[in-house]
């Protein structure tokens, strides 16, 4: 934060409004520390309840940020490499989670992979059943958590630009060397904070969940979602889960930034 | 040797730059999506706050709207804190009042009972809090919130929902017993599924549900869906969700009768006026409008 020598062309001024919205985003955290019962707080995150919520929740945030990077990915290069009619509207529709409330995420994807969805009925064929499984859960995360790995490493991609994968391919690489030896090592960085924040958000995800995944300890009830449940009896427990998942996102987003020399 | 690496550095760098601007984009695009499930998850809580403090100037000023009625004709504006459940009827008697008293206005923050309830011991304004248990109106009163003892005005049952066309043929409490068959309840911290696991335990009948929800509206959407093959919510729950849900009333729900109590609140600005509306709630026209919603008749005893 207070950097050893002021970056060149830094206005004093732009400190305030900086410190402000600081403020803004860590005093709510800061008053929810002051909410909690310490003397109870152990015996609140470590009910079975809540450790299979938080045991859950990692679960499916691990499973969908693996399916955001092996469709993201591709997804990512593709819109940033090839051209064809109608980018800029597949671009809009890949990113429209993001600003979707996760409530109609939920419903559509209840009405594609439910019961009685688009394709629900296949599905059911083939012995699949999504309604109120963890794998609905999953579903749920990885729609709502695709966009931002896309976004991130799109840009990534576009701000590394071709030369090196041009360079590989005159000396005779085959696409796919190139895309595996070049691309992919190249824009690490993007593919890393996109994964990272790809699972933050599955993480958090609770619209789509509850809507689409239904509610049950072990099965479907993430941490966001045993939170919300707790707050309806006990209030205390639902600010003591609250704390402890502030702090699984930010020792997954500091690691992550720690263990890169550059960003 | 040392000098060939350095540039790839820089490219490296530039890269990471353009990385980092996406980021700080794809940060407040998350900020953005974190907000709409904030929304989400308030509910009607967050109608309520804002809106609440707003009203209680507007029924300071009551003694203009007063000279216009003439008398002791009530006027002004208040506000009720109902149970979500009371919606549909609360709506139509708060506009019967209304009409019955030209120049008074009644609004409504609809939630969920133990929310508002939350809400009125953090000193939110309201004049009149209508719960869907007595266990929630009992933290009011405990509370010292309201005027004078609660009035119980009606009461709601169970009843069993299954989607259009009973796709797995449910006829009996007992049936959902059955495996294979889905069934969605209310989570047991809820009242709804406080009601489920009593009729459960008088019945002798041990579900397991496919999920436990955290209000009846939950239930109600996996059963209109057809997601889900049965679900317990309250009769008036049934009623108001159309042709795409079906209701089977069954013999063990009289086992857990929940009871819907009212009480003008101490804070009110404008005692008449919330009075008359829990009278008239408690008794015409509110007892027909309750009726013909599903509800039952308060239970006696209490």
């Amino acid at each position: 934060m207070t950097a050893r020598r002021r970056p060149l062309g830094l206005p004093v001024w732009v400190f305030l409004p900086a410190l402000v919205g600081g403020a803004f985003v860590v005093l709510p955290l800061l008053s929810m520390l002051t909410r909690i019962e310490w003397g109870r707080f152990g015996a609140l995150v470590t009910s079975p309840s809540s450790v299979a919520a938080l045991g859950l929740s990692l679960r499916t945030s691990l499973l969908s940020t693996a399916l955001c990077v092996l469709f993201g990915v591709p997804m990512a290069v593709v819109l940033a490499r090839a051209q064809f009619r109608g980018q800029a509207l597949a671009r809009a529709l890949v990113l429209l989670p993001l600003v979707l409330p996760p409530v109609v995420g939920g419903i559509a994807l209840l009405y594609t992979f439910g019961r009685r969805g688009l394709l629900g009925h296949t599905f059911e064929v083939l012995g699949v059943h999504v309604a109120f499984t963890t794998t609905a859960v999953v579903l749920a995360q990885t729609f709502v958590a695709l966009p931002f790995l896309v976004v991130s490493l799109e840009g990534a991609l576009r701000t590394g630009g071709t030369r090196y994968e041009d360079v590989a391919a005159t000396l005779g690489a085959r696409p796919t060397t190139v895309f595996l030896r070049v691309t992919l090592p190249l824009v690490l960085p993007g593919l890393a904070s996109g994964a990272v924040l790809a699972f933050a958000r599955s993480l958090g995800e609770f619209g789509a969940t509850i809507t689409f995944a239904g509610s049950l300890q072990g099965v479907t009830r993430t941490l966001p979602l045993e939170i919300y449940l707790q707050r309806e009896t006990d209030p205390q427990a639902a600010v003591a889960l609250s704390l402890v998942l502030v702090v699984v996102a930010t020792v997954v987003v500091t690691l992550t930034r720690r263990s890169r020399t550059v960003l | 040797m040392s000098a060939l690496p350095r540039p790839r550095w820089r490219a490296g760098l530039s890269r990471a730059a353009g990385a980092r601007c996406l980021t700080a984009l794809t940060v407040v695009l998350l900020a953005v999506a974190g907000c709409g499930n904030g929304a989400r998850s308030d509910g009607g809580s967050g109608g309520a706050s804002p809106g609440s403090p707003s009203v209680s100037p507007r029924s300071g000023s009551v003694t203009e709207g007063a000279g216009a009625g003439g008398g002791r004709a009530l006027s002004g504006t208040i506000t009720v804190f109902a149970a979500a459940s009371l919606r549909k009827t609360f709506t139509q008697i708060g506009a019967e009042v209304e009409d019955a008293h030209p120049g008074t206005t009644v609004r409504f923050s609809f939630a969920g009972s133990s929310d508002l309830a939350a809400q009125l011991l953090q000193g939110a304004p309201a004049d009149v809090f209508a719960s869907a248990d007595t266990t929630t109106m009992a933290k009011a009163t405990a509370g010292a919130l309201t005027l004078g003892a609660p009035v119980d005005f009606a009461t709601n049952t169970l009843e069993i929902a299954v989607p259009a066309g009973n796709p797995a043929k449910v006829s009996s409490l007992a049936d959902l017993a059955k495996p294979g068959v889905k069934v969605v309840l209310c989570a047991p911290v809820v009242p709804c599924g406080q009601a489920a696991v009593k009729v459960q335990t008088s019945a002798g009948v041990t579900i397991k549900p496919v999920s436990e929800e955290q209000s009846v509206t939950d239930v109600l959407g996996k059963v209109s869906t057809g997601e889900a093959d049965a679900g317990l919510v309250y009769v008036t729950d049934v009623r108001g969700a159309g042709a795409a849900v079906r209701g089977l009333p069954f013999p063990e729900s009289s086992s857990a009768v929940n009871t819907y109590p009212i009480a003008a609140l101490k804070d009110t600005r404008d005692p008449a006026l919330a009075q008359a509306f829990v009278a008239a709630v408690s008794g015409e026209p509110g007892r027909s409008i309750l009726a013909a919603a599903g509800f039952g008749p308060p239970t006696t005893q209490q």
